[in-house]
């Protein structure tokens, strides 16, 4: 119990292309999970900011930014860059302060917006820069994730059909959701009727970015009791390790892996769930329900592997049985996952602890699942960030 | 096209060798790990300290781990033709070196000529042109 914090309140800005100042949607998230809480903001003792790159000087501030919006009252402050996984790093940063009893209560949010037009590369001639040498031969963002799934249907036999019945399911899942911001449910042949990008994956196998903004409240076991919610969802672990070299996939924006010739070659998304479960003292087998990161179809199947809910190269089976649907064994992105949602960057993970948190304490309507007691996430991003977290009631 | 010169797209990251190519790396002297592409300051095995690096060939023949394309003209600084050609690329596992080097595959294979674990060796390609220059990269090809 003494590693562990309470997460008393989660809010949600909506997901969507608002086209607004990134701060909005973020106060916006705060003041609903303060409310969630039943505390004042003035109650919160340290505010941790996950930081947006992409909406300039306020946005490396992300943590002064949404205090100074919420009107400064004294708390002490963080901002946490981490790509994917700057959500999870700036509740870990929150968790520590917590359990070195340094705060007691603390406002985790991050929210984006997302650029107009296309994120390109510098220009000019380049070479010593090898993500601009990637760019000029033409590999992609989609050519990772069309590499991947490609190399399961060779390897695994995975088929198309499976593919889209990952975003048949998380359009399902998702279309309840009053956060998401695709709530069509497309059916399999929608998805094979849209464009292919990257054989195999088409334009309905990838996901979108959009604006979005989500916060989580969290304290330590006392502040919980004092205001009578000792019974709140727990964070049983934060992993937020690096990769270990030799890394064995290519992965953005490498245009090669490491040599696995002096260490052996090691799979960075399945380290991530390693520790967790560890730092948790949990194991796969107890888990009720997975949101990942789905930016692909087919990566979220990976994920079944890497968080060890099959063994690897069946994860296919898991999409075929439903066994990862609302209502089977294992359900995964019950929320819509990024299917639903498309990419807030700096939001997703925590937007993640909202719906676990929601989950548990068997607030999810709808989407519901049953008698959910463990939820974990996992997400991986650019720079060798990644995380994954457990929460438990 | 025949009267231009013949130029490197990317200056020093492969021999210009018209039969046989290699794609040019170091390997670490006291571990002996590879890089691609070269570096030659502090080696990334967490167990060596070497910062003496010696510059190799790279095995010009490996398996395929994964391919793909591109049925979209990707942004600059990607040059594209015009009218835009989807092109095909791969991943292609050297066995020596233990690792993956990502490549276009020469024009005019598609995906559905690949499967993983075929072999591919390393050839010259044009990348683009241009009024000056016809601009040369390594490619994937598959061994016949
Ligand atoms: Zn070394």
């Amino acid at each position: 119990m003494s590693n562990e914090i309470a997460v008393i309140g989660v809010g949600m800005h909506p997901w969507g292309k608002w086209g607004k100042n990134f701060v909005e949607y973020g106060v916006k998230a705060a003041r609903d999970a303060l409310k969630d809480a039943g505390i004042s903001w003035k109650d919160i003792d340290y505010i941790s900011g996950a930081a947006t790159m992409r909406c300039g000087y306020p946005g490396y501030v992300a943590g002064a930014t949404f205090a100074q919006a919420l009107g400064w009252q004294g708390a002490e402050v963080n901002t946490s860059y981490a790509a994917c996984a700057s959500g999870s790093q700036a509740l870990a940063a929150a968790k520590a302060k917590i359990l070195a009893g340094e705060a007691e209560c603390a406002l985790v949010v991050g929210a984006d917006t997302t650029p107009k037009g296309f994120l390109a590369p510098a220009k000019g001639y380049r070479p010593d820069d090898p993500d601009w040498v990637r760019f000029h031969i033409g590999i992609t963002n989609p050519t990772y994730f069309a590499l991947y799934a490609r190399r399961r249907m060779d390897v695994y036999g995975d088929t198309l059909a499976d593919f889209a019945a990952v975003k048949v399911k998380n359009a399902k899942h998702g279309s309840t959701n009053p956060y998401a911001r695709y709530k069509k449910c497309f059916t399999a042949e929608d998805v094979a009727a849209s464009n292919m990008v990257a054989n195999p994956l088409r334009l309905m196998d990838i996901c979108a970015t959009s604006d979005g903004g989500a916060a989580v409240i969290v304290c330590s076991a006392a502040f919980a009791k004092k205001i009578g919610k000792s019974d709140a969802v727990r964070v049983a672990a934060i992993s937020t390790v690096t990769p270990t070299f030799a890394g064995e996939i290519i992965e953005m924006p490498d245009i090669a892996t490491d040599s696995a010739v002096a260490c052996d070659a090691v799979r960075f998304r399945a380290q991530l769930p390693i520790k967790a479960y560890e730092e948790a003292g949990i194991g796969p087998e107890d888990i009720s329900l997975a949101e990942v990161y789905d930016l692909s179809t087919a990566l979220e199947m990976d994920w079944y592997e890497d968080l060890q809910l099959c063994a690897r190269g069946e994860a296919a089976q898991l999409v075929r049985n439903g066994d990862t649907t609302l209502g089977g064994r294992i359900p995964v992105n019950v929320s819509g996952g990024l299917a639903c949602f498309g990419e807030a960057v700096p939001a997703q993970a925590l937007a993640q602890i909202c719906e676990l948190t929601w989950q548990l304490r068997g607030q999810a309507g709808n989407r519901q699942v049953e008698n959910a007691k463990v939820g974990i996430t996992a997400n991986q991003g650019l720079f060798g960030h990644g995380s994954s977290v457990i929460l438990k009631k | 096209m025949s009267d231009k010169p013949t130029i490197a797209a990317i200056e020093g990251w492969y021999t210009m060798d018209a039969d046989k190519p290699h794609l040019i790396g170091t390997s670490c002297n006291s571990c002996g790990t590879y890089y691609f592409p070269k570096l030659s300051t502090f080696c990334k095995n967490p167990s060596c300290e070497g910062e003496e690096f010696t510059e190799v060939q790279l095995s010009r023949t490996g398996k395929i781990w994964s391919y793909t394309d591109s049925q979209y003209k990707p942004p600059e600084p990607f040059i594209a033709a015009d009218p835009y050609v989807p092109y095909t690329v791969a991943a292609v596992q050297l066995e020596k070196e233990k690792m993956i080097v990502l490549g276009q595959v020469v024009a005019g294979v598609g995906v559905d000529q690949l499967k993983v674990g075929d072999d591919v060796e390393l050839v010259l390609e044009t990348l683009y042109e241009n009024d000056e220059a016809n601009k040369i990269i390594w490619k994937w090809k598959p061994v016949a």
